[in-house]
C-alpha cells in the first residue's frame, strides 16, 4: 500500500530540486524548517522523532535539503517528513508538511473490529509494522505481502 | 423635511419633546449626526430604501429607534431611564450613488449595555428583530456589523477552529477536500456508505451528508451512521490517513439532536453536522456540545439565501458569517465563486476573510464597512460547495485560498471511471496546484497546463479534465458590491 499522509503523497516522489523549492517557499514565508522521522506510521502518531532542532533562522533551502539527505542516510527505510512551521501570532502551527522518504515495502494497516452492543463496532487501526520492535521494521522480507502489492 | 413616520406629513413642529403623541424619530434622539462612536459600541451599516415621502435621515433614525428602545409614539416611561444611553444612534446617512429608487447607507451605533453577554439570539432580536417589516421603508438590508472586542470576548467562538482542525487531521498547507453524497435522497444506508468509502479511499478528506438527509424512511440516521463510520475507518486502513464523514444530526428537537450526536461520538466519528435551519440557540448548544466532546462541528447554511441574496433587503452573508463565528461552528458553507450558486468574487472573499482572519480592516472592495478585531478567536473553515470540479483548481485556489474545504459532490461522484477515480483526480489536482504555487509559478495563468501535466500520470485526472474541462457557471451576480465612497453603477 501507499500511505498518503502529507501534502504531496499523490504526486510522484519529489526530486531534490522539488524538495528544495518547497523548503524555499517556507523560508520565504518566514517559517522554520524541521525534519522528522519515524517507523510508526499510525495516523495518530503525532510525535515523530526530531532530526535536530527546527531551523528557525533558515536562509537557504540548500541547508534544509542537506539535512534531509543526512537523515535519509541515517534512516533509509523510515518515513521522513519535512515540516515547515509558522510561528507567527494567530498561526503557531504547521504551514506545510510532506513526506520525503518512505520504505520500499509499506505493509500498511489492518482494521481490528470489536463488536459491541446493537451492531456498534469499535475500531482500532493497527499498523503491521508495529508487530516488530523499533529498529527491526521495514527491512527486506520483513513482511508477508498483506495487500497483494 | 421633518416628517413623523407614523403620520407622514401631518405632524406639527416645535412641540414639547414629552407631550403624548407622535413625533419624528429624529427629534426623539435617534438621529445624532454629532455622535462619535465609541470603541465599545456595536455598530451596524444598513442599506435603506425609504418610502417616497420619507426623509432618509428620519428613516435612519427610525431604524435606530425600532432596533433599540423606540415604539411608534412618545412614552413617558422613557424618563424613568437614562434613555440617551439605551437609544440606538444613527450618526451618518449617505446616499448610494446611481440608485433608483434612492438608497442610503445608514450607520447606527448601539451601546454595549443593550446586549446580553454571549447571546447572538439576543443581539439579532434587537438588530433585525422588528425593523425589517417597517412600513416606512420599501426595503432594508443589514450590510455589516462591527462587534466590539469587549463583546467578542463574551463568546468562545468555534469549538476547535481551523488550526486545531488541521492538527487533529494532520493535514496542512492545502485546501481540504470533501464531497457530498449524491443522490442526496433515496440511497439506502448501505449503498450510501459505499459512496462514502469510495470517495475517501480515492483521496478525499471528508464526505458529507446533505442538508436534507436527516432520518427519512429510506435512510434512518442510526443505520446511516453505522455504515458511514465503517466506510471512514476502512478508508483510513487503506490510506493511513485520517478521514471523516459529517453526520448530519439535524432533528426536530434539541433532545433528539443530542441523542444522534452522542451516537456519532460513540461509534467514533470525529465530526457532526447541523443545518442553519435549527436556529441560533440550537447552534449555540451544539457548539458547546462539540467543544466538550472534541468533535468538529460542520454547519450547512440551509435557507440562508432567503434573506442574504437580494441586494436591497435582508441580511448580508458577511453579517451572518460574523454571527456564526461568535456562536461557534468549525465549518460553514460560504460560496464558491466559480460554482453553481450565487456569488461575486470579491464579496465572497470578504465572507471568507470574515470567517478566517484575525482582523478585518475597513475595505469597500470586500464589503467591510468597519474594522473588526476578532481578538484571536479561532477562525471557521469555509466550505466551497456546489458545481465545482478538478479543472477549476487554479481558480479555486486563487479565489478561496488554502484554508477552505473544497467540496466536490458531482465533481467526484459523477466521474466516468467511478467515485474513487473522481476523488483521486481532485486530490492530485490540488496537490499539483499547491506545488506549482509554492514554486512561484503564475498558477492562475498556467493552471490548465499544470493540470494537464499532472494528468500524464493519472488516468483519473485526465478523464476528469476531458469530461468537465472548462465548465463554469457564469451568470451575473444578484448581489453585487457597491460603496458610497466609490461610486459604481448599481445593477
Amino acid at each position: 500500500m501507499h500511505v498518503t499522509q502529507g501534502t504531496f503523497s499523490y504526486l510522484p516522489a519529489l526530486s531534490e530540486d522539488e524538495i528544495k523549492a518547497q523548503i524555499q517557499y517556507g523560508i520565504d514565508q518566514g517559517w522554520a524548517v524541521a525534519i522528522e522521522f519515524t517507523d510508526d506510521i499510525h495516523p495518530r502518531n503525532v510525535y515523530w522523532e526530531m532530526w535536530g532542532f527546527p531551523d528557525f533562522d533558515a536562509k537557504d533551502a540548500a541547508a534544509g535539503l542537506f539535512e534531509v539527505n543526512r537523515c535519509r542516510e541515517a534512516y533509509p527505510s523510515h518515513y521522513i517528513r519535512v515540516t515547515l512551521y509558522n510561528p507567527k501570532l494567530t498561526k503557531q502551527t504547521t504551514g506545510l508538511q510532506f513526506i520525503v522518504n518512505r520504505p520500499t515495502n509499506e505493509p500498511g494497516f489492518t482494521l481490528n473490529r470489536t463488536e459491541v452492543n446493537d451492531r456498534v463496532i469499535h475500531y482500532t487501526l493497527h499498523p503491521y509494522a508495529s508487530e516488530k520492535p523499533h529498529g527491526e521494521r521495514y527491512q527486506e522480507g520483513a513482511y508477508p505481502d498483506y495487500h497483494g502489492n | 423635511m421633518e416628517v413623523a413616520i407614523a403620520m407622514a406629513g401631518t405632524v406639527e413642529k416645535e412641540r414639547p419633546r414629552w407631550l403624548a403623541g407622535v413625533i419624528p424619530y429624529k427629534t426623539m434622539g435617534y438621529w445624532r449626526p454629532d455622535y462619535e462612536p465609541e470603541d465599545t459600541d456595536v455598530l451596524a451599516a444598513f442599506r435603506l430604501t425609504p418610502q417616497d415621502m420619507v426623509d432618509p435621515e428620519e428613516a435612519g433614525a427610525a431604524v435606530a429607534g425600532e432596533s433599540s428602545t423606540a415604539t411608534w409614539t412618545v412614552v413617558w416611561t422613557d424618563r424613568l431611564t437614562a434613555h440617551e444611553n439605551y437609544q440606538g444612534k444613527c450618526y451618518k446617512v449617505v446616499p448610494v450613488p446611481n440608485t433608483n429608487p434612492p438608497q442610503y447607507m445608514a450607520y447606527i451605533a448601539y451601546k454595549l449595555d443593550l446586549f446580553e453577554e454571549g447571546s447572538v439570539p439576543n443581539l439579532t432580536s434587537s438588530i433585525i428583530g422588528n425593523v425589517f417589516g417597517f412600513k416606512a421603508l420599501k426595503a432594508l438590508r443589514l450590510e455589516d456589523m462591527r462587534i466590539p472586542t469587549q463583546y467578542v470576548k463574551t463568546f468562545q467562538g468555534p469549538p476547535h477552529g481551523i488550526i486545531n482542525e488541521r492538527e487533529m487531521l494532520n493535514k496542512y498547507g492545502r485546501p481540504l477536500l470533501g464531497a457530498t453524497i449524491k443522490p442526496k435522497l433515496g440511497l439506502s444506508p448501505r449503498n450510501y456508505g459505499r459512496v462514502v468509502y469510495e470517495a475517501l479511499r480515492g483521496g478525499l478528506d471528508f464526505t458529507k451528508d446533505d442538508e436534507n438527509i436527516n432520518s427519512q424512511p429510506f435512510n434512518r440516521w442510526r443505520e446511516r451512521s453505522l455504515y458511514c463510520i465503517e466506510a471512514v475507518r476502512r478508508s483510513e486502513e487503506m490510506t493511513g490517513e485520517i478521514k471523516g464523514h459529517y453526520i448530519n444530526v439535524t432533528a426536530a428537537t434539541m433532545e433528539e439532536m443530542y441523542r444522534r450526536a452522542e451516537f456519532a461520538k460513540e461509534i467514533g466519528s470525529n465530526i457532526v453536522m447541523i443545518d442553519l435551519t435549527i436556529g441560533f440557540t440550537a447552534m449555540g448548544s451544539m457548539s458547546k456540545w462539540a467543544r466538550e466532546n472534541t468533535l468538529l462541528l460542520h454547519l450547512h447554511r440551509a435557507g440562508h439565501a432567503t434573506y442574504t441574496r437580494q441586494k436591497t433587503h435582508g441580511v448580508n452573508f458577511r453579517v451572518l458569517s460574523t454571527w456564526c463565528r461568535l456562536i461557534g461552528v468549525d465549518h460553514i458553507h460560504a460560496g464558491t465563486v466559480v460554482g453553481k450558486l450565487e456569488g461575486d468574487p470579491k464579496a465572497i472573499r470578504g465572507y471568507y476573510d470574515r470567517l478566517r482572519e484575525d482582523f478585518n480592516p475597513v475595505d469597500p472592495e470586500r464589503g467591510f464597512y468597519f474594522d473588526q478585531d476578532w481578538c484571536h478567536m479561532p477562525g471557521i473553515m469555509p466550505v466551497a460547495s456546489g458545481g465545482i470540479h478538478a479543472g477549476q483548481m487554479h481558480q479555486l485556489l486563487h479565489y478561496l485560498g488554502e484554508d477552505v474545504v473544497l467540496q466536490f459532490g458531482g465533481g467526484t461522484i459523477g466521474h466516468p471511471m467511478g467515485v474513487s477515480a473522481g476523488a483521486e483526480a481532485n486530490r492530485l489536482a490540488v496537490e499539483a496546484m499547491i506545488q506549482a504555487r509554492n514554486e512561484g509559478r503564475d498558477y492562475m495563468k498556467e493552471g490548465p497546463d499544470i493540470l494537464k501535466k499532472a494528468a500524464k500520470h493519472s488516468a483519473a485526472l485526465a478523464s476528469a479534465l476531458d469530461v468537465w474541462g472548462d465548465i463554469t457557471f457564469d451568470f451575473q451576480s444578484t448581489d453585487t458590491l457597491d460603496t458610497v465612497e466609490t461610486p459604481t453603477a448599481s445593477r
